[in-house]
């Protein structure tokens, strides 16, 4: 993992000793609310519906044991004694002070995190792979041009005043798990045809009101230059993106006024200017970085398939966690392991303090002390020997931890909705947890296998809705939530945009539905291997939709009559 | 009251401000909108005084990137502080056009923005403030270490970790 050196930990330290300044003058009526606003934003401070909200980076989620530990400590000195794990592989706490503020963040720089740029109109926490490093796919650890991004990013004094919010998401294998065609840049690595590894460059791609797949704007770029060429992304952006609109104000939006080759012909002409400046990534500070990510000592093992499968058909429960939780490690004997934090009827994404410190615990016996954050808000231990897998599940589901549902029904992405968020117009959180309790039977999980959810409270679509290969939106009408189902939705390196079923269903319906949606995949599927996503591209709409709200269809909606007075 | 700082001293505005229209005096340093600089600007480098432009935050310096040799001052106005394109302009006056002259940031200038604009080439402000030369101590004093290098000459972390190392 990357470590902070002199620099880094006299910046950060001068960032909190400025916040706590920042609050003062909040404080004392220097500043007023409109003025503070936009700096408590770019500290990860939230005003939400009853409290302040800090959101704390874990760049490109990677985690120390160390760090989770001060998680948990975080969590019971300063909120209710637990956070909440984001999309944007971050955490969150939900009932912090504005006072403690300044407090928490000295608490985190001195396990090496801030809360720097996680909100505001700046470039956020940099997303990479969940398995960047360990991927048996992968071709190069992309971590390295994380942390290079992560550096150029932070307090950039030209790019904190963005026209709107910037993500960049990172991968270094091409099955993509990062979702890098929905962020304002995706860099995705590949080998050219001469074998030299660079990235295909994505722009404009997001998701809230406008969901749009990114473009391409470059097919390839050498690794040195990726940082001027994100510069010059930026800089365009920063002149001509739209300031009148905040719903108009994300870099698609400018991409898909001006078209994708005028902005293309924009970045280039910029990037000419700079890409051999200050901005090329030079050897020394590549490697310097680089020594950071390096692999830790592997034991050399042999593959225990045959073992494990012995187990999992002795203990059907592991067998099952097995297949769903446990991915391929790019070393032989060892795996990757997923925590899920999706346990039936539990709130997506949330860990208690006390499962903080257990879980760390756990990374420090199965491993080197690493964890992840993943974007559909599970945790994964990176470096685990295939003969613990056993041992490991049994102290998770002590925990409650070894929910076996990785990528299935009931691994959903959910935003805080309406029991959080100022924004949101409708619940996802219950609506998360019935779905959770409706699909508890973990063989038919496993029978329907992968399938993911992703509900939203509201239009902007942080529970990334548009993506979910069932996707589920929460709106208000005249005072009541409902919640409107899309189909076909993908993250990956074959990424759509969902497209809607029909009216919103009120919340109680929606289990159901989910239900009928899922049993005519399995009725229709052409074999287990066809997933509900090939079934639905293949076959089309209408014979969900009949799922959903019978061969009738919809219900029209009903006009009251107007009373004659 | 706003006052104004340049190279880190208060200074008395040498130059008249003129709106787009009003009349160009006969003597002193003038500031210009875009528009009287485009419509007059031979008349107003007979003059043989000081000249300098404003220009809006839709109004690209690239438009007079030509006549910098000509200018002593371009002022950048910030409508509000979120309106970030100045920053932007600023480096691009300074390291794409080569400009020397004063740079000065206008508008909604405000402490907690003045050192992000220092590190973008600015070295004038126009502060709405009580005691602006105690403000730009505060924001001076903020950081002692940049991730990035811009158009100040402040080195960035990774040029400095370079230059340890090669000292040994």
């Amino acid at each position: 993992m990357y470590r902070y050196d002199e620099f880094d930990h006299q910046l950060v330290q001068e960032r909190v000793a400025q916040f706590r300044r920042q609050i003062e003058r909040r404080m004392s009526g220097e500043l007023n609310e409109d003025q503070f606003k936009p700096l408590r934003l770019m500290n990860g401070l939230y005003l939400q519906l009853h409290a302040y909200m800090l959101r704390v980076n874990v760049p490109y989620g990677c985690l120390s044991s160390r760090q989770m530990r001060q998680l948990a400590h975080i969590a019971r000195k300063y909120d209710r004694g637990y956070g909440h794990f984001t999309t944007r592989q971050n955490i969150q706490y939900n009932w912090v002070k504005l006072e403690d503020t300044a407090d928490i963040l000295a608490d985190l720089a001195a396990v090496e995190m801030n809360a720097m740029q996680s909100s505001g109109n700046c470039v956020r926490n940099i997303t990479a792979d969940h398995y960047a490093g360990r991927a048996r796919d992968e071709i190069q650890d992309p971590r390295v041009w994380c942390e290079l991004l992560r550096q150029y990013s932070i307090l950039n004094p030209e790019f904190s005043y963005l026209p709107r919010k910037f993500k960049i998401a990172v991968t270094g294998a091409p099955k993509d798990r990062a979702a890098v065609a929905l962020h304002d840049i995706g860099l995705r690595m590949f080998l050219n045809d001469a074998g030299e590894p660079g990235f295909e460059v994505i722009v404009g791609g997001g998701q809230g009101r406008t969901p749009v797949i990114g473009k391409t704007i470059r097919e390839w770029i050498e690794p040195e230059h990726v940082i001027s060429y994100v510069e010059a992304i930026l800089r365009i952006y920063n002149l001509y993106g739209r300031r009148d609109n905040i719903y108009k104000a994300r870099i698609k939006i400018l991409v898909k006024a001006l078209g994708i080759d005028k902005y293309r012909e924009l970045v280039e002409a910029e990037w000419l200017q700079i890409r051999d400046g200050a901005l090329k990534i030079a050897p020394e500070e590549r490697a310097r970085i680089d020594a950071y990510f390096q692999p830790p000592t592997y034991e050399s093992l042999t593959e225990q398939g045959a073992e494990l499968d012995e187990l999992g058909r002795a203990d059907p429960a592991f067998g099952a966690w097995l297949r769903s939780n446990v991915a391929d490690h790019k070393v032989v004997g060892y795996a990757l392991v997923n925590i899920s934090l999706k346990a039936p009827g539990k709130i997506p994404g949330d860990l208690s303090a006390q499962k903080m410190d257990a879980v760390a615990d756990l990374a420090d016996e199965f491993g080197w002390g690493e964890l992840r954050v993943n974007h559909r808000q599970n945790l994964v231990l990176p470096d685990v020997r295939q003969s613990d897998l056993y041992s490991l599940w049994q102290a998770l589901a002590k925990l409650e931890l070894a929910t076996a549902n990785i990528g299935l029904v009931s691994d959903m992405i959910a935003c805080p909705g309406l029991d959080f968020c100022a924004l949101a117009d409708a619940r996802s959180i219950p609506v998360a947890q019935d779905i959770g309790l409706h699909f508890a039977n973990s063989d038919k999980l496993q029978h329907v296998g992968n399938l993911t959810i992703n509900i939203s409270g509201c239009v902007n679509a942080c529970g990334h809705h548009h993506v979910g290969n069932i996707g589920i939106l929460g709106v208000d009408k005249r005072g009541k939530e409902f919640f409107q189902l899309t189909l076909g939705g993908s993250s990956d390196e074959r990424a759509s945009l969902g497209d809607r079923v029909g009216p919103g269903l009120p919340q109680s319906e929606v289990p159901d539905a989910i239900e009928r949606i899922v049993d005519t995949y399995l009725e229709i599927r052409e074999g287990e291997d066809e997933s509900f996503l090939d079934t639905y591209r293949r076959c089309g709409m209408d014979v969900f939709r009949e799922a959903v709200y019978g061969p009738e269809g919809p219900a029209k909606r009903v006009t009251p009559t107007r009373q004659v007075a | 009251m706003s006052t104004l700082i340049k190279d880190k001293k208060l200074i008395e505005d040498p130059f008249i401000r003129i709106g787009v229209d009003d009349a160009i005096p006969a003597k002193g340093a003038v500031l210009v909108p875009l528009t009287t600089w485009q419509d007059h600007w031979e008349k107003l480098l007979r003059r043989g005084e000081p000249v300098g432009v404003w220009l809006k935050s839709d109004e690209h310096p690239e438009i007079i990137a030509d006549d910098l040799d000509n200018l002593q001052l371009i002022a950048l106005e910030f409508p509000t502080f979120r309106d970030g394109r100045g920053y932007s302009y600023a480096r691009l006056v300074r390291e794409r056009y080569g400009f020397e002259g004063e740079l000065r940031a206008i508008g909604d200038v405000l402490l907690e923005q003045l050192h992000y604009m220092e590190r973008v080439g600015f070295n004038a402000f126009e502060v709405d403030s009580k005691d602006a030369l105690a403000d730009l101590a505060i924001a001076d004093r903020d950081f002692s270490v940049w991730y990035q290098p811009s158009a100040d000459d402040r080195a960035s972390s990774a040029q400095l970790r370079t230059e340890l190392k090669r000292n040994g």
